[in-house]
């Protein structure tokens, strides 16, 4: 396995909340990596996140770990969730925070 | 090179002949689409299997020649 797929392992395996995005969370520089980084702080989880633009092997890695083409992607609890598109339907389903919760991450954000 | 919304809609129906399609060009050029696709392939199928499904069906263009694809799939309803 290339060190890229190894590291995307252990940085899923060893994070609750994982967000594969181009940018960072307080400067996004994609549109689709910005809507999901923008849900997740307006729900106040705590995510770790890796700025694929910093590392080639790691953004080609990333879609050969799921075989999902693009970025951004989600993963909690070592599971992929989904890209812009399925975290917004999510999001506008109203079951992001359910799923989130179920899986035991917290949304202060989100107060009752 | 860009790709066409009719171009997108035919390998879309190539691999899902019931398939009912809706293009949206998002900003005319050729890179950014939005696309409502229904199939009865879809039914049981988690969101995350249903895109695929339509990935696969773009045969590796998806995050290369296609920049963009906004995505929304479902089952038909059952009347």
């Amino acid at each position: 396995m290339s060190d890229a797929i190894t590291s995307i392992q252990e940085t899923v395996n060893g994070n609750d909340v994982v967000l594969f995005m181009k940018g960072t969370p307080v400067f996004p520089q994609c549109g689709f990596s910005s809507v999901v980084a923008g849900v997740l702080n307006h729900m106040g989880v705590k995510y770790h996140s890796v700025n694929v633009l910093e590392d080639m092997g790691v953004r080609q890695g990333i879609k050969e770990f799921t075989g999902w083409p693009t970025i951004p992607q989600l993963y909690v609890k070592g599971e992929f969730v989904g890209g812009c598109d399925i975290v917004r339907e999510m999001w506008d389903a109203g079951e992001l925070q359910g799923y989130l919760n179920e899986h035991g991450i917290e949304t202060p954000g989100m107060t009752a | 090179m860009p790709m066409q919304a009719e171009e997108i809609e035919r390998l879309i129906r190539e691999a899902l002949p019931d398939a009912e399609v809706a293009i949206e060009d998002l900003a005319g050029d050729g890179d950014h689409y939005a696309a409502r696709v229904v199939s009865e392939a879809f039914r049981g199928k988690s969101r995350v299997q249903q895109h695929q499904i339509v990935y696969r069906a773009l045969q590796g263009r998806m995050g290369g020649e296609l920049h963009a694809l906004a995505l929304r799939t479902a089952a038909p309803e059952t009347s």
